[in-house]
Formats: structure tokens, C-alpha cells, sequence
């Protein structure tokens, strides 16, 4: 279960709103125009068990987000879900790598002080001896021409 | 019985007899007979790979997949604090400053070094760039890259970031550094074939005390290496599943 954002952590000024989570209930969130951009050079690592639980993160992915390594061991990886991103998307990107494929997208992701980066990720599912055991994304740096197609190509899709 | 041991091709000129001094090494200190095979290419190397000629193999992070999901590989160790990374470079005169201004038709030098390419290749993509609208060179040698920056044959050129490090200061001088990788866990790995998989918990335990004695350490230097560490088998599905999202 995700706990609400909280005020005190955001920077400057926000929105507020609700988000209906698949299978994690609902959750407050707050979130700001400031945008961090793409690290350069760096990816952005995590894995999670099958169910989306974040098993593992890498330095980047601490720094990007805001959050600490404990506060993000364990919570469903929809704690960096933001309210600009489609719903179709993430549904696209369970139904590939639920049939054992890889998925790739641009993803807005929403950080712990209410500001926002974009990504491009990669997400396959870990297979060990056969079977799958997780999934792990990898995010790189996307293009401003990409990011502004996607700007406009997202809210058509609610 | 001997046994067949061979490097990634993208190993340095400067340790090509630091290879032929561990490969010695190893026979003394396991008592196998092993013989050091090297390749002038990658593709050559994998031929002899699928073949099921190599029994010992530090690899190329690009080649982990199928030596251990085809060819039954396991992990041995890596170089401690060694990691494969790459650094986009344009000559200092030119006025790009970002790869976001490299524009669609241009040549890019490479070597055939390919997990150095696929780096490289994700950083250019932040500028729009890929294989579809580039012209890719590949030249035989680091050094052979800065040149053609230098020449103006190439605009952009992909290093392996020690690489560019060990280049002259007068060569580094004349070259501008537009992105450097910062990824820490892709690296080359010696790893262990089937027909001496048996005797891997020792090979292993030999490589991982090598540092501990002035021997084994000036064989590791030759190497350009300060100790080995061990890599676990999770580690290396890990590197592999990593790869694996950055070849599409
Ligand atoms: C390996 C992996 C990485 C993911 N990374 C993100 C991410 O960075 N941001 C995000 O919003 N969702 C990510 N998701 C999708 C979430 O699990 C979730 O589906 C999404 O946030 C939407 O929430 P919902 O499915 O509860 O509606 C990832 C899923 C997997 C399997």
C-alpha cells in the first residue's frame, strides 16, 4: 500500500489529486511544473518481483526520485506514477511483459518533492532457470523531440 | 587434454603480453594444459565460440548472453573496479556542445568493440541519432577514432572511456568531450565453459587470491589490473538482462 504524498516534502507550487491505483487502492498525490532533466550519460535501474514490488534500485534511480533506498524497497513501483501518464500505457506494458516480451516507452515519472522527469524505458522480464522470477527496467536519456511528442500525443489517450 | 583460452578482441595492444603471462600463470597455478587463442575479431571469436572450441574466455559484456544462455558459460570474476564505459567526442573546434545539436547524416567513428557501440549508440539516441540516419566507420584502434576526429573524416566519435583516458594530452587537447557514460555495471568478465566446469570452485579461488602474492600480483599489473573479484551468478543475469534492454 502507498501512503499519501506529503506536504511538507513538495517544492513549490502544486496541484493536488487522486490517483485510483490497480490493485494498490488510491492515493494523494501532489505534483509541480518543475521538471529534472535526464541525468546525461547515466541509466536509471530497478527491478521488481511479479507482482510490480520493487525489489531493487540503483544510485540514479535514489537520485532522480527523491526517495531513499528503504522508502522504496517494497512499495508497488506506482509510487512514481504520475497523473499526466495514460493508464493504456502501463496496461500495454503488463500485457507485453506478461507475455514474456520486452516493452519500451516514454515515461513521465512523478518524484517525491512533486516535480516530474521523463524517461525512456525498457522493461523485460527476468528469467531464471526457465521461469519468470521479476522484471527489470532500464531508463536512458529521451529526446526533446520525443518528450514533445509525447507531450502532445498523451492527453488524447484518457 | 588441453584446453582453449581466448580474450575479447577488444583488448588493449599495450596487454597483448599480459594475456600470454596469465595465460602461463594459470597453467602452473591449475596444472591444466591451456592454450591462449586470440582472435583478430569478434566474429572470428564467436565462429570458434559456437564451434565449442573456447573452454575459458574473458568476454566482452556483449557476447555474456550467449556464452551462458547458448554455450552453458558460468562466471568466474572481473577486474575490481574496472567498468566498460564510453564517451562521445567531437574535435575541440567543432561547435557542437551537446549531442543534441549532432545532427542526422552524420559519420560517426567506431571500433568493432561491441558493448562500447551500444552505449554509445543509447547516448546518441538522445539526439535523435541511430543507426538508420548515421554513417557508422569503423576504425581498428582508439586511436585511430581520435585521428579521424581530428582529420575531419569523422564528426562524432565513440571511445571506450579508458581508452580516451590513456590518449596523449596533445591528442585529448584537441578533442571535446560531449557525454561520458556513467553506468558501473557492465564490465568484461572471465568466465568458464562446460569442459571445465568441474573445476571452476578452484579456478575461481585461485584468480580471487592472486593479489595476495607479488607474483600473481605483477601478472595482474601486466594485466593492468589490481586484483580480481568474484562475480556471482546472479550478477551476471543481471549484466545480461541490463544488456539486453539496451540492444533495442
Ligand atoms: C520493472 C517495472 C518498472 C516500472 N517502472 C515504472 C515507472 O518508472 N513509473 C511508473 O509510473 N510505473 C512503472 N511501472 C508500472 C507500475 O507497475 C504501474 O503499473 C504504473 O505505475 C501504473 O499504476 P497502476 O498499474 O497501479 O495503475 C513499472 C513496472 C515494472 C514491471
Amino acid at each position: 500500500m502507498l501512503s499519501d504524498m506529503k506536504l511538507e516534502d513538495i517544492v513549490g507550487e502544486y496541484k493536488e489529486t487522486v490517483l485510483d491505483l490497480y490493485g494498490n487502492g488510491s492515493r494523494k498525490i501532489f505534483y509541480t511544473d518543475i521538471e529534472t532533466p535526464y541525468p546525461d550519460g547515466k541509466l536509471i535501474v530497478s527491478t521488481t518481483d511479479k507482482a510490480g514490488i520493487i525489489t531493487h534500485v540503483n544510485q540514479s534511480f535514489i537520485e532522480m526520485s527523491g526517495y531513499t533506498e528503504n522508502e522504496l524497497i517494497g512499495m508497488p513501483h506506482s509510487i512514481l506514477r504520475h497523473p499526466d501518464m495514460p493508464s493504456a500505457a502501463f496496461k500495454d506494458l503488463w500485457d507485453t511483459v506478461n507475455r514474456g516480451e520486452k516493452w519500451q516507452g516514454f515515461v513521465k515519472n512523478l518524484c517525491k518533492d512533486g516535480g516530474y522527469y521523463w524517461v525512456k524505458a525498457t522493461v523485460i522480464p527476468n528469467i531464471r532457470h526457465g521461469k519468470v522470477v521479476g522484471y527489470t527496467s532500464v531508463r536512458r536519456k529521451p529526446s526533446r523531440t520525443k518528450i514533445n511528442e509525447c507531450i502532445q500525443l498523451y492527453p488524447t489517450l484518457f | 587434454m588441453s584446453y582453449t583460452f581466448t580474450v575479447s578482441p577488444d583488448f588493449s595492444p599495450d596487454h597483448l603480453s599480459g594475456w600470454y603471462i596469465f595465460n602461463t600463470w594459470l597453467q602452473r597455478q591449475s596444472g591444466e594444459a591451456i592454450h591462449l587463442e586470440l582472435y583478430d575479431n569478434f566474429q572470428a571469436q564467436r565462429d570458434a565460440i559456437q564451434a565449442n572450441k573456447i573452454d575459458l574466455i574473458y568476454a566482452n559484456p556483449f557476447d555474456a548472453a550467449m556464452l551462458v544462455r547458448e554455450k552453458g558459460f558460468l562466471p568466474l570474476v572481473r577486474a575490481w573496479n574496472i567498468s566498460d564505459e564510453a564517451i562521445i567526442a567531437v574535435s575541440a573546434d567543432s561547435p557542437v556542445n551537446d549531442v543534441a545539436e549532432l545532427l542526422p547524416g552524420i559519420n560517426v567513428a567506431v571500433t568493432e568493440d561491441p558493448d562500447v557501440h551500444t552505449i554509445g549508440m543509447i547516448m546518441l539516441e538522445a539526439g535523435d541519432l541511430d543507426a538508420s540516419n548515421i554513417n557508422t566507420r569503423f576504425y581498428n584502434s582508439q586511436v585511430l577514432i581520435a585521428k579521424s576526429l581530428l582529420q575531419g573524416e569523422a564528426d562524432v566519435g565513440i571511445f571506450l572511456a579508458k581508452a580516451f583516458d590513456d590518449l596523449s594530452n596533445l591528442t585529448k587537447k584537441q578533442l571535446k568531450i560531449l557525454v561520458r557514460s556513467q553506468i558501473s555495471v557492465i564490465h568484461h568478465s572471465l568466465m568458464i565453459g562446460p569442459a571445465l566446469a568441474g573445476r571452476r570452485d578452484e579456478i575461481q579461488a585461485l584468480l580471487l587470491a592472486m593479489n595476495n602474492d607479488d607474483k600473481g600480483k605483477s601478472v595482474l599489473n601486466s594485466l593492468g589490473f589490481d586484483a580480481w573479484i568474484k562475480v556471482e551468478d546472479e550478477e551476471m543475469e543481471f549484466m545480461i538482462d541490463l544488456m539486453d534492454t539496451l540492444i533495442i
